[in-house]
Parts: C-alpha cells; structure tokens; sequence
C-alpha cells in the first residue's frame, strides 16, 4: 500500500464516487441517478482493487454494472407515466439531520479507535476464496443459492400481469 | 541454446515486449519519477495504433468487411476512390468530420454527447489483457477472462444511454432492446467461460494460452459448446448484423444511432468493428490457442500469428454477417433462453466430470485428446437432439409482443398482440 | 498521504450515510432501491478494508462475506424491482408517499 500511484488513484476514486453518490441524491432525473449510480459502482471496483481483491472488482463491474444496474434500467422503463421524476418526500430534512448525525458519529468512532493494523498485503486469489466458500463457508453459500432460486421464482411472479397467468392457466 | 527459441534479448524483434520493458527500464533510470510512464503509454498508443489499430480499423475492418460482404453478395463492393476502393474509409472519414452534427431539440443534450466518448474507453480498455505474445501483454492480471467480461458489458450501458437520449421512440427501442438481449446473452457467456476456465484451472489469458501450447491442444476442441456460445453471444452483444435487432434499419430505422450524425456516429461505427476485433482477439486467445501455432510461433514472431488468427477470426463475423438474415428479437431471446442456457448448463456438467475425472485418476495429460473427441461428440449430439426436441417454431408458440406493449408502443391487433395498453 | 484503514473506513460511512439519507428521502420507489444498493456498498467496501487491513481472521473471510453481500444485494434488487413493477400495474405510480391504501 505504498507507492504515488497508489495515493493519487485513491484521491480521484474518492472524488469520483463521492460525486456519484451526491450525483444521486441531487440530479432530478431519475435516468441521471442511475447513470450516476453506475459510475459509483465502477468506483467501487477501483476501492476492491485498491484493496487487492481483484476477483471481487471484476465481480462487482459484472454483477453491479451488467446485471443490477441493468435491471435498475429496465425497471426505470417499465414504469414510464410514474414520472421519471427523482424528488424527495417531506422527510428529506429530517433524513438529512439524521445521517448527518449518524455519519458524526461514524467518523468520531473511526478516528478515537486505535485500529489494530496488519503491515503485510495478504494476496487473496480466485482459487483461495472459491477454496473458503466451499469448505468453511458452504452452507452460507448453499444458502445464497437457494436465496437466489426463491428471488428468482418471486420475481417473476410478481411481474406476471393477469393476462398471462390466464393465458397459462388454460 | 537453440538459436531458435525466443530469448530475452531486447534485439528479439520476434517479441516486441522485451524491447519495450528494456527501453522502459532505460528510461526510467533517464527521468525523473512518472514521466517515463507518460511517454511509455504515448508511444506504446502511437505504435499500437500504427501496427494494429490502424491496419485493422481501416484496411480490414472497414474496406475489407465491405468488399467482402459485396462479393458475398454478388456486388463489387467499394472500388472507385483510390486503387481498388482503398481509399474509401478515408473518404468516409473526411465525409463524416464535414457534416454537421444535428442534437434534437427535446434530447438530453450532456447525455448525448457523453455517449459516444464513453463508447470508446472499454474499447481500448479491453485490449490491455490481450497477450500478443510470451511477454507483450500489457497487463497480465490473474483475473483477466473475468475483467474481459466485466469490461465489456459498459458498452451495452452506454449504447442504452445513446438511445435514451434521444428522446425519440425508435431510439427508445432501440436502447431497450439492447438491455434486454445482454441480460439474456451474458448468461449463457458466462456459463460457457466457466467450462473453459475449469478445464485451465486459471483465470488469466496468458495461462489460457501456456495452458494450450503445454497440451498441444486448442480448447475449441475441448469445448465446442463453448465456442459456439461464445461466438453468438459475442456477436449478440456486439450488434452484429444477424442479431443487430438494437439498430436493425427496416424496423427501427437505426435503433440507438437514428438521431446521430458526422462523427459522433462515426465513433460508433468505427468503435463497433474495435469491439467486434477486440472480441476476435478474446476468442482467439482463450479458444484457438493465442499466439502459439503448434511449433511455428519459434520462427515467426508470434504476435503476427496471432494478429492473423484474430482477423481471420473476424472472417468469420463478416461471414456470418454477410450470410444470415436478421432474426426477430422474440427469436433471439427465446434463442438465448431455452437452447442456449440449457446447452451451456449441460456443458459445464459435463465438463466438471471430466475434470474430475482426470483429478481423480491421476490420469496422463493425454486424456485430453479423449476428452475433445467426447466432447464433439457431445456437442454435435445435444445440438441435434435439442433442436429436434425443443426446436423452436414460430407458428406453434407465437409470442405477443409485450416489450413494444409495455413501453408504451403501438402493437396491430392483427398480429396477435393485445393493443397499446 | 498513503491512505490507510482510517481513510477507506471514513469513504464507506460517508457513502454509507448518503445512501441513508436517499433511501429515506426518496420519492421515487426505484431512488429508495438505490439508495439501499450504495448503502450495501459502503458496507463492501468497509468489510474488504477490515479484510484488507485488519488483524485476526484473514483477509479471507472479509472476502467471502463480500461474496454473500454481492449475492443478497443482487436478489434484493431484483425482487424489489419486481415489486416496483408490479405496484406500478396496479396503482399506476411508484411514489412512496402515494403508496397508501392501508390508511384510513
């Protein structure tokens, strides 16, 4: 974690996701804040990479950028008379005052806590974390599978309008 | 030594990537910190663009695809500016800077203009995990099929914003349809690079590559369920023209390109042959063995072999382009959906039996050559048994056109569609 | 300034906290959804720096519950968007605020 290079990507990632994320509190229009989203996302995968956990970056681009984000789109252009209209409820000061006050209390934690810090890099591979999952962490992983099947069978559920399931039921 | 093994010798113009880590490490001793790597990505750009960009882009991709698709057509092609029509692309070009660029009245102008240049980066991105030989690879990071992939689904996001943009109904269309082909294509892609990637234990494409010259096989052997569904998810997601229902003329006169004019569409054009060449590389690379050429890469130099395979892959998109009529976006989903998810599936589990199998044998390497002749087998048997069982025919399972509905389109009544909701 | 484990976990709440305030502030349903996505990303973030950084379990256990995170988020959003979509039939809009057949 030393290094110019090092700093400087993570100064411009900071600036870039911290943007997006503002990006989408603030732009009006609902397509904007998935735009922004998704750059906050690709941020993200520059942090995991940072992090030296390469797999996880390359794991996020494609699951947040390819398919969440996507989705996200394709739900935006579904709902076309909702308005694509990104304002807020009455409670966005409240909300405000309350994150403001959580974040305070965040930061007042990270910086009085004298964090116990590793000086070595440990270089997780591909191989090591598919090796976890399937031997410490199987049941969780088999229990994301099946977390996965059930929100794949609910949501297309969910979106079958009355036509088809009459359609099927013939 | 043999004199005909690629040294490390920075003279082995066989290998341009010694001579270029040699003049980085001069030049790194001459100047002062950081400037070295500026001029090493200005000149590594300047000479990849001559080499290879330019060649590519120009003479191949533009000229060559278009004489070769008229003569597939039985026309001449383009043969009036310059000797042979070379020079049309640069006529082209001048044509494309000259005109005026028009921007609707009611288009979302920052998105607009932001779409083409974000076009281009995941271009250029995508090139950098590509092994040109034994050390020119600019980055040969252990998770280079997955960035691959990851990389290339930004272009579907920003085709999607070109077509929101306009705020125009055939460019909407056009934008959705491109969302809803890559969630359908990307799946039965990964599924196929997982079978590949288990056979190589390895996510990194110079290992794909070492992989294959070790065993004296070309994975296209081991798993041509994988390179059947690489090759038409590859050219579904590039907008190649049997599946280029996103901009498909007759339908929705350009899709995402209607109101694009000069050079904002020229990038577009220009940057799909770069993403279909860079997709050429990819294929070449993981499925037909890189830059090895069993035993010639040691006389000549091996990113010329794989220049030429990565062309001579492309062929084959402009074959496929120049012979396939498109196919409707119903055809395409169900395509994806119902043949080539389930195929991909049983790909991979027969691919795990087999590499478990060999693991737990402790067989000799040669099995491989077993393994391939299986799997042929495999695929030419699943392809025909599925396409008799679940053939898909139109006139038996007709599908009402609920996309078009639920976007707020006009759908004819006659065509079996429920009317614009 | 090399940046440290202070600095990525002072990225992730303040990220974590934006996405707090647009998952509560939002009008639009599918804004209140991303929201919740920025908010489980500050929380990647923060686990892989503890995994990164921190002492005591290795660096791979931090990964492997990234991996559950990515997981659950990508099943979050996609029956939560089936749930907007869904609304969006019945009722004709995704406005939270309108969303309110229950009151008397």
């Amino acid at each position: 974690m030393e290094g110019f290079g090092v700093s400087l990507a993570f100064w411009i990632l900071t600036g870039v996701t911290l943007v997006a994320a503002l990006g989408v509190l603030a732009s009006r229009n609902l397509l904007h804040a998935v735009l922004f989203l998704i750059l906050l996302f690709v941020g993200m995968a520059g942090y995991f990479v940072l992090l030296s956990a390469d797999f996880l970056a390359m794991a996020q681009v494609i699951i947040y950028v390819g398919a969440i984000a996507v989705l996200v789109l394709f739900a935006v252009l579904l709902t076309p008379r909702a308005g694509r209209n990104n304002g807020e409820t009455r409670m966005f000061l409240p909300a405000l005052l309350l994150c403001g006050t959580l974040l305070a209390i965040i930061l007042f934690v990270i910086t009085d806590t004298n964090w116990a810090v590793a000086d070595e890099s440990p270089s997780v591979t591909a191989a090591d974390l598919g090796e976890a999952l399937l031997s410490r962490w199987v049941l969780p992983f088999e229990l994301a599978s099946v977390l996965l099947t059930v929100a794949l069978v609910g949501s297309i559920m969910l979106v079958r309008s009355r036509e088809e399931e009459a359609e099927d039921a013939v | 030594m043999h004199p005909f093994l690629i040294t490390d010798n920075w003279y082995d113009l066989r290998d341009l990537g010694n001579l270029s880590g040699r003049l980085l490490e001069l030049l790194d001793d001459a100047l002062p910190f950081g400037l070295v790597y500026v001029l090493a990505a200005l000149i590594g750009f300047a000479a990849s663009f001559l080499i290879f960009v330019l060649p590519s882009q120009l003479i191949v991709g533009v000229y060559g695809e278009r004489k070769l698709i008229g003569r597939i057509q039985s026309r001449y092609g383009p043969n009036r500016v310059g000797p042979f029509g070379l020079l049309q692309p640069v006529a082209d070009a001048i044509k494309l800077m000259q005109k005026e660029a028009l921007t609707p009245k009611t288009a979302d102008r920052a998105l607009m203009y932001l779409a083409p240049i974000v076009f281009v980066a995941p271009c250029v991105l995508l090139f950098a995990v590509i092994p040109f030989g034994p050390n020119m690879v600019f980055a040969d990071i252990p998770v280079a099929i997955l960035y691959f992939l990851a990389v290339s689904s930004i272009p579907v996001l920003t085709t999607f914003m070109a077509g929101w943009s306009h705020n125009n109904k055939y460019s909407l269309f056009g934008a959705m349809r491109v969302v809803a082909m890559t969630i359908s294509y990307e799946l039965p892609l990964v599924l196929g690079m997982l079978g590949v990637v288990l056979f190589t234990g390895t996510l990194a494409l110079q290992g794909t590559v070492l992989w294959q010259k070790e065993l004296d096989i070309w994975l296209v052997f081991l798993q041509p369920i994988a390179f059947a569904i690489f090759f038409i998810s590859a050219s579904a997601e590039l907008n190649r023209t049997p599946t280029d229902i996103a901009e498909a003329e007759s339908e929705i006169v350009a899709g995402y390109l209607t109101e694009y004019s000069g050079m904002k569409w020229g990038l577009f054009y220009g940057m799909d042959i770069g993403y279909a060449i860079a997709a050429a590389a990819f294929g070449v690379t993981v499925f037909l063995g890189g830059w090895t050429l069993f035993g010639l890469e040691k006389w000549v130099p091996p990113w010329i072999i794989f220049i030429g395979k990565t062309h001579l892959f492309y062929f084959l998109f402009i074959w496929t382009r120049g012979t396939l009529p498109r196919l409707r976006i119903d055809q395409l989903m169900t395509f994806a959906w119902k043949f080539m998810l389930p195929i991909a599936l049983l790909n991979l589990a027969l691919v795990a039996t087999e590499r478990m199998f060999w693991i737990e044998q402790e067989a000799d390497d040669s099995i491989v050559y077993a393994f391939a002749i299986i799997n042929i087998i495999a695929a030419a048997a699943a392809v025909y048994g599925w396409s008799r069982a679940l053939g898909y025919r139109p006139e038996e399972t007709p599908l009402r056109p609920r996309l078009v509905s639920e976007a707020g389109g006009f759908v004819p009544l006659e065509s079996g569609g429920e009317g614009a909701t | 300034m090399t940046p440290g484990l202070e600095h990525f976990l002072t990225v992730g709440a303040i990220l974590f906290c934006l996405g707090l305030t647009i998952a509560l502030s939002k009008r639009n349903a599918i804004g209140v959804l991303m929201g919740i996505e920025i908010m489980l990303n500050a929380v990647n973030l923060t686990l892989l720096s503890f995994a990164r950084f921190g002492v005591g379990h290795g660096p791979v256990t931090g990964q492997a519950f990234v991996v559950f995170i990515i997981t659950v988020a990508a099943a979050e959003a996609a029956v939560a968007l089936a749930l907007a979509v869904s609304v969006y039939r019945n009722r004709d809009t995704i406005d939270v605020d309108k969303m309110n057949l229950l009151r008397s």
